[in-house]
């Protein structure tokens, strides 16, 4: 560990921009709201931009959740920051609880409010999963096309634009929630994917934890296949391999009335055959007593597919030079980690 | 003229000294001092120009309804006090 940035408050989204260096910080200050950072010099100094906000909307005051309690739309946390692709260089996209999508084209100057998205009549569906409000917490790029965007949202499914936010499609068949009455244990709109992980070397490959179960699609998210995660398809987080479309990593929880791990045993699950097997990697992971848990945003993957990371809700860090099979943890006692970037 | 003040605890994420200002209105000295340091608005009110949710405001000394406190009418002299509620943790 060799430097911290921020202690004391929280932050809630990373980013480091490969094409240029910069680091995005998305901080969540209480009181005094959401705020946008970046660094040009590996965080030792920071400049505030100017945060994604949702345009003045008259009678926001009285506007609604879709549960009936006051919300007057605000963006109430920064949950994702994720760079565009190389031919675009300074542009990024930003979703965030409150259920808004922003993308800025001048490296986090200023936000667009996707209000494409925003205006989708099935985006009235959507409702908040562990928050009152819906949130953005997956955006997937396209390596080769930066107008090929899918998105994941909880509770709100699986979309996609390809004319770079203009138009929206919702994917998402063959996901199912539990969480719904039956006659909508299907429906697309409200599915609670808790992360999406795409393979950028074949990006119609996706992988999805979701509230209910695990999936993987060969679509670009239209339609899904539900796969047997051990020991529990219930998690957070979800990486894939950036080269290799058949190997990915969860980090499995045991349920969702029961967030700690299965066994009080920390363990990654690692498929190497597209899904059709796991091995449960444990090697250097505490295996007695342990009650971490790791957040959507707390697992992470090098661009080689080798050195991955992850963090834990109780601070507990820990890195794999060699794919997951053996685990080391780095030296510090943290505060909760919500996000994880690897450069 | 009246004063707009800050708990010392925003002053960690944004400079924001105390100033004299012109304003009938809470709203009206707010937005005299964003005019005169534009990154402290932000910090005090949201996208939709309210009142951030856990911010409380004072005027002279007395608690104003954070739904009124942008309304409320100021005096010669008045001292407007923006604070973080302790809902907020």
């Amino acid at each position: 560990m060799s430097q911290a940035s921020f202690v004391g408050d929280t932050v809630t989204a990373v980013c480091r921009d490969a094409r240029d260096g910069a680091i995005y910080a998305g901080q969540g200050l209480g009181h005094w709201g959401v705020k946008m950072q970046r660094s040009r010099d590996d965080g030792a100094t920071w400049e505030e931009l100017a945060a994604p906000a949702f345009p003045a909307i008259e009678g926001a005051e009285s506007h609604q959740t879709k549960d009936g309690k006051p919300w007057p739309m605000r963006v109430e946390q920064l949950w994702t920051i994720v760079a565009s692709n190389a031919s675009r260089p300074g542009e990024l996209w930003c979703g965030t609880v409150g259920g808004a999508l922003f993308r800025s084209r001048d490296h986090g100057a200023s936000w667009e409010f996707c209000r494409a998205l925003w205006e989708h009549p099935s985006r009235a569906e959507w409702f908040g999963g562990g928050a009152d409000v819906p949130a953005i917490h997956s955006v997937c790029v396209h390596p080769e096309d930066p107008d090929d965007v899918v998105v994941g949202v909880s509770c709100g499914g699986v979309w996609r634009t390809r004319d770079g936010g203009a138009s929206w499609t919702l994917g998402g068949k063959g996901m199912f929630a539990a969480f719904m009455p039956e006659a909508r244990k299907f429906d697309t709109a409200i599915q609670d994917p808790h992360r999406l992980a795409q393979c950028d070397a074949a990006p119609d490959r996706l992988w999805c934890q979701h509230h209910n179960g695990a999936f993987v699609s060969d679509d670009r998210g239209e339609t899904w296949r539900s796969i047997d995660v051990p020991p529990s398809v219930f998690g957070f987080a979800v990486a894939a391999h950036p080269r290799d479309a058949d190997t990915a990593w969860f980090v499995p929880a045991k349920k969702d009335e029961e967030r700690v791990p299965v066994d009080a045993a920390v363990v990654v699950t690692r498929t190497r055959d597209n899904a059709a097997s796991f091995e449960q990697l444990r090697e250097g992971l505490p295996q007695a007593f342990a009650y971490d848990i790791v957040l959507r945003h707390a697992l992470a993957v090098d661009a080689t597919g080798s050195q991955l990371a992850f963090g834990s809700s109780t601070g507990g860090l820990w890195v794999s030079e060699d794919g997951g099979d053996r685990w080391s943890m780095v030296d510090a006692r943290l505060p909760p980690v919500y996000t994880v970037a690897i450069d | 003229m009246v004063t707009v003040e800050f708990t010392k605890n925003l002053a960690r994420h944004v400079e924001c000294p105390s100033k004299r200002v012109a304003g009938a209105t809470v709203a009206e000295a707010l937005d005299a001092y964003f005019a005169e340091i534009p990154a402290v608005k932000a910090y005090v009110l949201d996208e939709q120009g309210a009142v951030r949710h856990h911010v409380v405001v004072f005027v002279d000394g007395a608690m104003v309804p954070r739904k009124q406190a942008l309304s409320e009418p100021l005096s010669e002299g008045s001292v407007v006090s923006v604070m973080q509620a302790l809902s907020g943790g």
